[in-house]
């Protein structure tokens, strides 16, 4: 072949050069437009790429009684997650980490439906894993693609049992929670108290969550450093220091009379603030962390003797005797009678008013008495007798001032408010007919329409206890801040000892309480025993009381329900006087012992040199 | 000239293959593999040197038994070929004791030199389609043969080689254009208003220039074009999923291996977010972390974009474009045909590597398994890109 002519030669290297540069040219060109013009949005996706968001969770806030101790506060533990992915391969991840889980075939179905239901979000797969359970998926990282290890705050309950109904429990936000109000800002996936106190002062205890970026590679395996790198830090959640009394607590759960339904109610004289409170059965709220089983769940609901039931702030009782202290103080308000007065009419067993005869309950009679008299044997005559003199309207009027019809307002998610006629209409209203006059007779004795809530009685009795103000019961210890005050009873110091005097016979020699007498301290106190139960053969006991040093004011108040505990003073009153000698022994310095009431010494044959007589 | 643009390009190509081992998990795969490409270098820089020295009649003398025996290799491999590396399940080499090479690498050279040989024992530039079987046939061999490895990229190469050749030889662009035509067809068949539209220009363009061609040529061109724009669609549509799947994956085993357009979403990612200045040597996040595919080989080009950015590219495609316009240049001043043919082989051969292999990455063409030359691991590409320049630098050399 010739060579072409040099000119078309030239022209031809020309042509070629042209495609060069054209080819070339493009190339450059879409480069520039990607890198340089469109550079920022592929950051951003080269960011997403590599870059997942974790949560980090706050650590809740540490829970301290009144004296300091820890009640509630968080551990380290080890969370095993997954990435959101594909629900197969979801599936085949949690399969494989089955074994070393130890997840049931029915835990990894669940999983794998919250996988569908949230697919944006990371999965837990366990918020609890024990510690050879995460080294053994550590070690297989490559073969769990997507899976993510971390610790995270749990949070433990040290009274465990005992602080139950008080503390609540935490659990994971609910789809329906997250609607309301109250968890407006609240995120899925965040733990949050769903009862007690942990629901009460949830904004206060959650703190603010923190953000971190772990980085991922193209399986989705976590690479660097297990922690990464925070980029907002958790706040933990607040301390909040409570009225509680954690050796209390612990020590009524041990002293609560196995078996037995009930409540123990125990507030400070000084400020009203709750030193104990206590509902029997009752659930350990450490099995709720982390989630709780649906077996356990299963059982605590089904449970005939409801232990999920808070007694002392959500159960109403009939408060029988222990209310005979309100129409007495009610009737010493009015005017209508003077301590040392007796009723015109002796006690013979019984009183008939407008042909309506109604019984003492103790079928000889007391006789003649007196105000404190009346308190100390407890003698229905009396009270029928005063009731009527204060009249059915006023006890009605006046017994919804001291707020016989409404909740204390304790600071706890849920409390029943009392049941309590708040006037005539009442009757009207729910029975449809006038009440007559005689009705008095049963209110006046804790019977009727009257149902308390054992914090409502301590409420009423920390008043007595107190110069006849009653500050809002409160389990948050509130420093330089008063709690409220509902109300007062308008009564003479001189009156309110009558009252004490009385409480006092109880326990004195002679008083149906005498074997609850403790040799420290002065405790006083109201037996009750109410009908109405679920079993009408065994009824309600209570011990409404207080104590104090012989020589000075009372510093603790205690009530003690027990249900179907047939005998206030047999059933309710040793541990009403156990608890209040526990707690006033260790606020004094008092060595605390085994055998604390006169009964106690007795049957143990301990000397009981103190014990009075008569 | 040539041989300093070489040695630039391969020890670029170097530092990002080191680059590209630099992951936070280490993989066996790519950890150290530089070392291996430096000692290919040394090798190749061997095999220049020894090229340069030879006679050039010899080379030209050994173009016809040098493409009967790249021909014979090729039709080993089919039977006793073995897969490698990244491309494991693919036939590609052929092991001979401790050697392992690509004859589709030699073909490519074989290839330059036999089309070379061929149309410079041409009286005239080709004429009429009839002048341009013989060449077709010639690159249409080892295309073929390739395709059934399966290796579509290195394929493609000879399509590079066959129209640069003809080209340089002087062959009128209408022609070229005819003989690509059924190609077009089969691209442009997509879409029926876009292909009718160019069947329509292309009867036009025959009519136009009736009195260069025989009817017969004419008819069998419009018939070519015909089939390849009506039957590949709907053929097409009536495979199943799962065949076209096949069939893509014949095409190109290397094309989805992580789902749908992975690599080409990640390539592109590392590309775009590399920016101007780029994230630094070593420091590309997407490489670091697994989600780019390939990329010591044939996404070699998304590390340069994602570590040294806009700026790192500009040098990458400059340094090719020098390389190509020293090509065209030597082909241009050199006054032996056989050598001018050659040269244009050579750049045929590149461009369309380069420019399939660049585009590729950022998603213009669609993904086929071609290295870039130079660049992307793999010792006999090395090696026979280092051959082409050596060829270039002998023949250009060549007195009349």
């Amino acid at each position: 072949m010739r060579g072409p002519h040099p000119h078309a030669k030239r022209g031809q290297a020309r042509g070629a050069m042209v495609v060069l540069f054209v080819l070339m040219g493009i190339l450059l060109v879409s480069f520039f437009r990607a890198q340089v013009v469109r550079g920022s949005t592929w950051v951003l996706q080269s960011d997403s790429n590599r870059l997942r968001v974790l949560q980090v969770p706050a650590p809740r806030g540490t829970v301290f009684d009144r004296y300091g101790l820890i009640i509630a506060d968080n551990v380290p533990s080890h969370s095993v997650s997954l990435f959101p992915a594909p629900a197969d391969s979801i599936r085949a991840t949690l399969e494989r980490l089955a074994p070393l889980l130890d997840l049931t075939d029915e835990r990894v179905e669940a999983l794998v439906e919250e996988a569908r239901a949230n697919r944006r979000s990371a999965l837990r797969v366990t918020d609890n894993a024990p510690y050879e359970s995460i080294a053994a998926v550590e070690e297989r990282r490559a073969e769990f693609p997507g899976v993510f290890m971390e610790m995270r705050p749990r949070r433990r309950y040290v009274g465990g049992p005992a602080m139950g109904h008080a503390l609540g429990y935490v659990g994971e936000v609910s789809a329906a929670e997250l609607e309301s109000a109250f968890f407006q800002e609240y995120e899925r996936g965040m733990i949050v108290g769903k009862d007690g106190l942990e629901r009460q002062y949830e904004h206060k205890l959650q703190g603010r969550k923190g953000v971190r970026y772990v980085e991922v590679d193209a399986v989705g395996r976590v690479v660097g450093s297990f922690e990464g790198q925070a980029a907002s830090a958790a706040v933990p959640g607040q301390e909040i220091q409570l009225n509680l009394d954690l050796e209390l607590m612990e020590y009524i759960h041990r002293e609560f009379p196995e078996g037995m339904r009930g409540a123990v109610v125990a507030l400070n004289v000084e400020d009203g603030g709750i030193l104990a409170l206590y509902s029997a059965p009752t659930f350990d709220p450490n099995d709720f962390v982390g989630g709780i089983s649906r077996t356990l769940w299963n059982e605590l609901n089904q449970d005939p003797s409801r232990p999920l039931f808070n007694r002392a702030v959500v159960g109403r009782y009939p408060p029988a005797s222990t209310w005979k202290l309100a129409t007495a103080a009610i009737g010493l308000e009015m005017g209508v009678v003077e301590p040392e007065e007796f009723m015109p009419q002796a006690c013979f067993g019984s009183y008939t008013f407008q042909g309506v005869t109604r019984r003492c309950w103790r079928p000889q009679g007391h006789g003649h008495q007196d105000m404190a008299g009346a308190i100390a044997h407890s003698c229905n005559v009396y009270f029928y007798q005063l009731g009527l003199r204060i009249g059915l309207e006023r006890l009605v009027d006046e017994g919804t001032r001291l707020g016989f019809g409404e909740a204390c307002g304790v600071d706890l998610p849920r409390e029943s408010p009392g049941v309590f006629p708040e006037s005539l209409d009442w009757w009207q209203r729910v029975y449809n007919y006038r009440p007559f006059e005689n009705e008095v007779m049963a209110l006046a004795i804790g019977q009727g329409p009257n149902d308390q809530t054992p914090l409502k009685m301590a409420q009423f009795y920390l008043a007595l206890a107190r110069d006849g103000s009653a500050p809002r019961p409160q389990l948050l210890q509130t420093p330089g801040q008063d709690p409220e005050t509902d109300w007062r009873l308008d009564l003479s110091p001189a009156s309110i000892e009558t009252l004490r005097e009385g409480l006092r016979a109880v326990t004195a020699p002679g008083g149906t309480a005498h074997m609850s007498s403790l040799q420290h301290w002065d405790f006083i106190g109201k037996t009750g025993t109410a009908q109405g139960g679920p079993s009408q053969e065994r009824a309600h006991a209570w011990f409404t009381g207080m104590a104090g040093p012989w020589d000075g004011e009372p510093e603790i108040v205690v009530v003690v329900l027990v249900e179907e505990g047939e005998s206030g003073s047999a059933a309710a009153a040793p541990l009403a006087a156990k608890a209040a000698d526990f707690h006033l022994r260790r606020k004094h310095g008092i060595p605390v012992d085994t055998i604390q009431t006169l009964g106690e010494h007795l049957r143990s044959g301990t000397p009981a040199p103190w014990a009075r007589w008569n | 000239m040539l041989a300093g643009l070489a040695l630039a390009l391969s020890l670029f190509g170097i530092a990002m293959i080191y680059s590209a081992g630099v992951l936070n998990i280490p993989s066996p795969v790519t950890q150290g593999v530089w070392r291996r490409q430096l000692l290919w270098l040394l090798v190749s820089i061997s095999a220049f040197v020894a090229i340069v020295r030879l006679k050039s009649r010899w080379i030209e003398w050994a173009a016809i038994p040098a493409y009967g025996l790249a021909v014979i290799l090729l039709a080993a491999t089919l039977v006793i070929g073995t897969g490698a590396g990244t491309a494991e399940g693919v036939g590609r080499w052929i092991q001979v004791g401790p050697l392992r090479f690509q004859p589709a690498e030699f073909a490519k050279l074989a290839a330059v030199l036999g089309l070379a040989r061929l149309l410079s024992t041409r009286e005239s530039p080709p004429q009429g389609m009839r002048d341009l079987v013989a060449p077709s046939a010639l690159m249409g061999l080892p295309l073929v043969l390739v395709v059934l490895q399966p290796d579509l990229g290195t394929a493609l190469a000879f399509i590079g080689i066959l129209f640069a050749g003809l080209y340089w030889a002087g062959t009128p662009l209408l022609l070229l254009f005819l003989l690509a035509s059924p190609g077009l067809a089969l691209i442009l068949s997509f879409s029926t208003p876009i292909w009718s539209a160019y069947f329509v220009a292309l009867m036009g363009l025959i009519y136009l220039f009736r009195y260069r061609l025989y009817l017969a040529e004419s008819v069998g061109i419009l018939l070519v074009n015909l089939a390849a724009g009506t039957g590949a669609n709907p053929l097409w549509g009536r495979l199943a999923d799962y065949q076209r799947n096949r069939l893509l994956v014949f095409l190109d085993p290397g094309m989805d291996p992580r789902g749908a357009g992975w690599n080409l979403i990640q390539s592109k990612v590392a590309i775009g977010s590399g920016g101007l200045t780029g994230k630094g040597f070593t420091q590309g996040t997407q490489k670091r972390l697994d989600f780019l595919p390939e990329q010591h080989t044939d996404f070699i080009f998304s590390v340069i974009g994602e570590e040294l950015g806009f700026l790192g590219v500009t040098v990458a495609v400059g340094l090719f474009v020098l390389l190509l316009l020293r090509v065209v240049r030597l082909a241009e001043v050199t006054p032996d045909p056989f050598a001018g043919l050659v040269l244009f082989g050579i750049f045929g051969a590149w461009l369309v590597h380069i420019f399939i292999n660049i585009g590729m990455t950022i998603g213009l063409v669609p993904i086929t398994g071609i290295p870039l030359p130079f660049l992307s691991y793999g010792g006999t590409f090395l090696l026979t890109c280092w051959a082409f320049a050596a060829l270039a630098v002998r023949l250009a050399r060549r007195e009349a």
